[in-house]
């Protein structure tokens, strides 16, 4: 066996911190409620509306930023253009600006008068309390996993082999479909996994674009700020389940499916 | 029959630079140049990969210029294969008849006889990750050649295989020429291919055209020092020449004096090739002009041929088979005489 030095082992202490830190609350948590309230739980209609609601609203938004993020991950990966380094910063601004912030820039334009929320409201669609209000905000917050993870995997099709298909008679297109697609196509459902788990966990721009109808998170705030934590716990239990069953997908998704390249 | 009139482009560091030139009908056609010199690009504009910012290409008097690579119908063949990996050896070769809704049990037909052809029958339903180089390659050709293309275009088609593959793929490139009677333009940097398989060769640097034609013309008679490196030319002297008797140019380098039929004067270089001079122990009599008294300076054994540099005034090198370097006794510091006629001189 190979001998450690003490370099390693003193930065393997140091860090477990992380890894430790992450780990117990998320252990705790899981641990904390009896199962009785749980089933309790997922039989409240109120409950299981607001997971319903968080994961409906969370899967239109992941197929909306699949819909306009693939064709933009594309071109971002194939072209060079002026402008091009400021259109990525603009797909990364919601990582780094409060989730918050993003809700109140969102109420700004989407309210019934705002320049974006007004045309829409002709149409019969509302954004402020009401669910598509809380699908604009997952959107607003989560689809760059989309477009970052789908880029990557357009980048790693290599262009000749487009073009050797468009000598073969196949126009660009049809290219598109028939090869650079589906090469891409594990890193557009990792992405899209993980935008729609991001979006399920949404909590700071859905308060403030629309607090009603309650989704998960909403729900387990407004438990927690009324009756406490022994009302949040088992909700927040649920939820936290869910998304970690979507985080081992990916995981497994990522290693499992078949890699063209490698043998 | 392809026509390329006064075609240029300038991307990044690549560059073609206004290239005039005419590939005949069923013409084995070789780009030949080190890299960076603009090849691969001057391919991908023949196929429509690109659009040139000048100059035109016309394709059997058509000019095509302006069109989409879908609507050329030509074959391209990259180094690395570019096979689709989630696709099948079948499938591959099955791609160009798919997109033109070619019935399927034609298409059956058709990619079983390609697979034929190539011998790569048996790896219908395996993965291109799974293939050999040269298998790869095969499939590469089959692809590229089911549609019937006026023209293949090949990428350094033969520079990731190893040596016998490399081979046997020029000899089965050979016999496509011939059964398909097809225009093949393919592109390279490696002189044996040219040499076994052109009609034709270009020598390309820096995007320009440095010298075209027969092989033998440009492996005989470099028309400058860059192609005379690319070609491997071993001996290139410099010197000063001048008329001399019997209608021949002397070439004095300052140590010897060459003798060349080519008519040049002033500042020259003369080249001439390891195979064209011959070796003597003893002085005999010869019908060739330049004959030199010298010694062994280097030996390397190639295995079944012998190159040696002597050193008569200036140093030049020359090869012999094994057996005669065997005969010759042969060893370093031995004192021997070299031949060459006046023809083999090249100057420029």
């Amino acid at each position: 066996m190979r001998r450690l030095d003490y370099t390693t082992i003193f930065f393997a202490l140091m860090g477990s911190f992380l890894v430790l830190f992450i780990l117990i609350p998320i252990i705790n948590l899981m641990v904390s409620s009896n199962i009785d309230s749980i089933v309790a739980n997922l039989q409240d209609s109120q409950v299981i509306t607001s997971l319903f609601i968080s994961v409906y609203s969370a899967l239109i938004a992941t197929l909306i930023a699949v819909l306009f993020g693939v064709p933009l991950a594309y071109i971002l990966a194939r072209h060079d253009f002026f402008g091009k380094g400021f259109v990525e910063s603009i797909i990364d601004i919601p990582i780094v600006i409060p989730h918050t912030v993003s809700g109140i820039a969102l109420l700004l334009v989407f309210t019934s008068g705002g320049i974006l929320g007004a045309p829409f409201s002709k149409l019969g669609i509302v954004f402020t309390n009401a669910i598509p209000g809380i699908i604009i905000a997952m959107l607003f917050v989560s689809s760059s996993f989309v477009v970052n993870s789908a880029r990557e995997g357009f980048e790693s099709v290599d262009p000749r082999m487009e073009k050797v298909a468009r000598t073969l008679g196949s126009g660009t297109l049809r290219t598109f479909f028939v090869i650079s697609l589906p090469l891409a196509l594990r890193s557009i459902v990792v992405g899209s996994i993980l935008c729609w788990a991001r979006a399920i966990s949404e909590f700071g721009a859905i308060i403030i674009l629309a607090f009603y109808p309650l989704a998960a998170s909403t729900l387990i705030y407004t438990r927690f700020v009324q009756f406490g934590l022994s009302a949040s716990t088992p909700v927040a239990i649920i939820l936290i389940s869910i998304c970690l069953a979507l985080f081992l997908v990916v995981r497994l998704i990522i290693k499992g499916w078949r890699t063209y390249d490698k043998t | 029959m392809i026509k390329l009139e006064n075609l240029s482009r300038d991307w990044k560091e690549f560059k073609i630079d206004d290239i005039t030139l005419e590939v005949e009908d069923r013409e084995y056609f070789i780009f030949l140049g080190p890299s960076g010199s603009g090849k691969t690009m001057l391919l991908e504009l023949i196929a429509g990969m690109w659009s040139p910012d000048s100059g035109k290409i016309i394709m059997n008097n058509k000019d095509v210029t302006r069109l989409p690579p879908e609507n050329r119908g030509v074959g391209f063949v990259y180094q690395n294969y570019m096979l689709f990996p989630h696709k099948t050896v079948f499938d591959n070769i099955a791609f160009g008849l798919n997109v033109r809704k070619v019935e399927k049990n034609e298409i059956k037909s058709q990619v079983e006889e390609m697979m034929n052809l190539f011998g790569i029958s048996h790896l219908a339903d395996r993965l291109p990750r799974t293939l050999s180089g040269g298998e790869q390659q095969r499939t590469a050709l089959a692809r590229a050649l089911i549609i019937h293309p006026q023209v293949l275009l090949m990428d350094e088609p033969l520079s990731a295989l190893d040596r016998i593959t490399r081979e046997e793929l020029i000899q089965e490139l050979k016999r496509i020429h011939q059964k398909f009677n097809i225009t093949i333009i393919h592109v390279t940097h490696n002189f044996d291919e040219a040499l076994q398989l052109a009609d034709r060769v270009a020598i390309m640097k820096k995007g320009t055209i440095s010298q075209m034609g027969d092989i033998d013309e440009i492996f005989r008679h470099p028309k400058d020092e860059f192609v005379a490196d690319f070609v491997g030319t071993e001996n290139i002297i410099r010197g000063f020449a001048s008329d001399g008797e019997d209608s021949l140019t002397f070439v004095n380098t300052g140590n010897i004096v060459i003798e060349s039929t080519q008519k040049k004067t002033g500042d020259v270089h003369a080249t001439i090739r390891p195979e064209d001079i011959t070796l003597s122990t003893d002085k005999v009599p010869t019908s060739a002009r330049n004959v030199f008294k010298g010694h062994i300076k280097e030996i390397y054994d190639l295995g079944t041929i012998i190159k040696l540099t002597v050193d008569v005034g200036e140093q030049l090198v020359l090869v012999l088979t094994r057996q005669s370097f065997l005969d010759l006794e042969l060893n370093i510091g031995k004192q021997i005489y070299i031949y060459f006629k006046a023809t083999a001189v090249n100057l420029f």
